[in-house]
């Protein structure tokens, strides 16, 4: 049977499939645009009520002095102090989650039996299901208290269940590290048990004098930038934990093998090989958690207490805080456009750094997973 | 024709009983609860009417009255000057209608040993210049400041009736969101101090005498216990005499309404206007 006239096409209904293609096309297209124009709009909006803070009251009230009185009159809007707030809560909570959340997701990837990670992963992904009005509720009826009461002898409990393995387990993979395989075996053997039992007893006095430490403490106000980062760090755990171990697994079972061929001990093959090669995967899953603790909202203004100031020590997270995005929800009933519209341009203004902020860090993220692509590559 | 006027008319009348027979309410936490009890009254004895009252705070209340988004916005406070500028140029008329009369008791926790304080002492606390307890007469203890958020009501009067204009709240103070939050971090916190409205106060925290007095029903109505206010409905314009609107303010001074008031924890407003 002759198929040519099917194949070939006149010259009208070549037209037409072209037109109908760009259509289709044309479509699509614009159906993508509009995540992105969204994202073009939001910034648009923002700015446009943000701007006429700063031409009002200028920059360098807002992002150096921490006088934040919007009540009184005339009212200050020095937001140092909640930049700050935002900022130590943030860092405190990806301080206190990054080592064990990476850990995890090592032990799951690489330690751990399969059929214990096809448990353990999606019960740590749970976590992130949990609405954060829940976790804000938990911090204030629950943890507040508890901080409060028995805050030093709980502080040094946490310490102790959570510095006592990490800091075992990372003796024993620094001394298999540091012994050289170049030795005679009975002298490897004896350099790595001594090397052990060093980094052992170091680590048994740095978690004995802190937990002493953190048992003396005091809590006078359990809401205060500690409880805050606590719950923040639970909430951004699972996208570490997640986000890092899918890196880790997708580092490959050659690479791992390669590395046991080669003679490399268990330790040497995570840390020498493996890490290095999931290293931008665990960054990006650490600003993904970044992110997420400095956008979350609910938490933060139940937990952190609200009040603008930069404690002192600046590191001291025993005192209450506040942060931009507890501001934001806060405030905004308050300020309106017809009563009074400093108060709410300022915090559009916040809205707009949150937004600029968050936005390095996404770029910041692809730039790190683009230059670890070329660099595996043998760019 | 005649069929089609009764239509139209029908339609009209429906229209009108609707507009009638619809009462939304907005505005401050405090009033929230007064107003809502009402609106339970009354939808029990008229029903066919519907009334939704909303809680976000004063301001909120006072943007939603000017906005045209309320019939009834609640205040815990008065107008402030920007919104009853803000009102006049919107053409918008505001009438204050006192619905009952509140007090803001100092709370702290139980095992406080300070029974009263002055109103100079709680103001030198909340600006920071006293912050411990041993100061007034209480056990070495710091203080734990604890305010209400600047968007309620409650804040506003606090600040206008024991802190003033000039003086500005200690930067480590904490702000709560509702008065409900203030009594629970003040339950929860030894060395805590925090103010909430009358009804909010029960025996889980201790009520400070101010100046001598103990705020309780006598004393705000005779006017000796210094942090109390009126608590207000606000209308665009005076509602028409039988109008819904109307009856519904009627209420806070019928012998029902002031039981409610009572019943909820404030002091109601007389019988006579």
């Amino acid at each position: 049977m002759n198929t040519g006239e099917h194949i070939i096409l006149s010259a009208g209904e070549k037209t037409r499939r072209r037109i109908f293609g760009l259509v289709g096309r044309s479509f699509l297209f614009a159906v993508t645009s509009v995540a992105a124009l969204a994202v073009l709009a939001i910034i648009f909006f923002i700015a446009r009520d943000a701007l006429p803070f700063f031409h009002e009251k200028g920059v360098a009230a807002f992002f150096f002095s921490k006088a934040w009185y919007p009540a009184q009159s005339p009212p200050q809007f020095g937001a140092a102090a909640i930049f700050a707030g935002s900022l130590l809560v943030t860092a405190a909570a990806v301080v206190l989650v990054v080592p064990p959340g990476v850990c995890a997701a090592l032990c799951m990837s690489d330690i751990l039996p399969f059929n214990v990670r096809q448990v353990l992963k999606p019960v740590i992904e749970m976590l992130a299901a949990i609405p954060s009005v829940a976790y804000g509720f938990f911090a204030l009826v629950v943890l507040a208290p508890l901080l409060q009461n028995a805050g030093g002898r709980v502080l040094s409990v946490a310490w102790w269940v959570l510095a006592l393995p990490m800091l075992a387990l990372g003796s024993v993979v620094a001394a298999d590290l540091l012994s050289s395989q170049r030795l005679s075996e009975t002298s490897y053997r004896l350099v790595r048990g001594l090397l052990t039992f060093l980094f052992l007893a170091l680590s048994l006095v740095l978690i004995v004098q802190t937990g002493n430490r953190l048992g003396a403490l005091q809590i006078s106000s359990g809401v205060n930038a500690l409880n805050a980062a606590i719950i923040l760090g639970v909430m951004a755990l699972p996208t570490i934990v997640s986000v890092s171990e899918d890196a880790l697994q997708a580092a490959g079972r050659e690479l791992r093998e390669g590395s046991y061929a080669l003679g490399a001990t268990r330790a040497e093959t995570l840390v020498k090989v493996v890490v290095p090669a999931a290293i931008s995967g665990i960054f990006s899953a650490i600003l993904l958690g970044v992110m997420r603790a400095l956008g979350e909202t609910m938490v933060v203004w139940m937990a952190s207490g609200n009040a603008a100031q930069i404690p002192k020590p600046w590191y001291n997270l025993l005192q209450p805080v506040r942060t931009l995005t507890a501001t934001i929800a806060g405030d905004m009933g308050e300020a309106d456009q017809m009563t009074g519209s400093a108060h709410y341009h300022v915090l559009f203004a916040m809205g707009l750094s949150l937004l600029i902020f968050s936005f390095f860090c996404n770029l910041a993220g692809e730039w790190i997973v683009a230059r670890q692509r070329k660099r595996l590559r043998g760019g | 024709m005649r069929k089609l006027l009764l239509v139209a008319g029908l339609v009209g009348g429906c229209a009108m009983a609707q507009a009638q027979d619809k009462l939304v309410l907005d505005g401050s936490t405090t009033v929230g609860p007064i107003a809502k009890a009402f609106a339970e009254y009354t939808m029990r004895q008229s029903p066919g009417v519907n009334i939704t009252v909303s809680e976000s705070g004063s301001g909120n209340g006072a943007k939603a009255l000017l906005n045209g988004t309320c019939d009834i916005a609640n205040l815990s406070r008065h107008l402030k000057d920007t919104e009853r500028k803000a009102m006049e140029e919107k053409g918008v008329k505001p009438v204050s209608h006192v619905v009952a009369y509140d007090a803001l008791p100092v709370i702290v926790h139980p095992s406080n040993k300070v029974k009263g304080l002055t109103i100079e002492q709680i103001r030198d606390i909340y600006t920071g210049k006293i912050t411990n307890w041993k100061d007034v007469g209480g056990l070495d203890q710091s203080i734990v400041v604890i305010s209400r958020d600047t968007n309620s009501g409650t804040f506003e009067t606090f600040k206008e009736l024991v802190l003033g204009k000039e003086a500005k709240i200690c930067e480590g103070a904490e702000y709560a969101g509702s008065n409900g939050a203030v009594r629970q971090r003040v339950q929860m916190t030894n060395g805590a101090i925090g103010y909430a409205g009358l009804g909010f106060v029960d025996h889980s925290v201790k009520a400070l005498e101010i100046n001598g007095i103990a705020p309780c029903t006598t004393t705000v109505v005779d006017k000796t216990y210094p942090i109390s206010r009126e608590l207000f409905m606000f209308t665009n314009g005076e509602p028409k005499a039988d109008s819904l609107v109307a009856k519904f303010i009627a209420i806070s001074r019928t012998e029902k309404g002031r039981e409610i008031v009572e019943e909820i924890g404030f002091v109601p407003v007389s019988e006579k206007k």
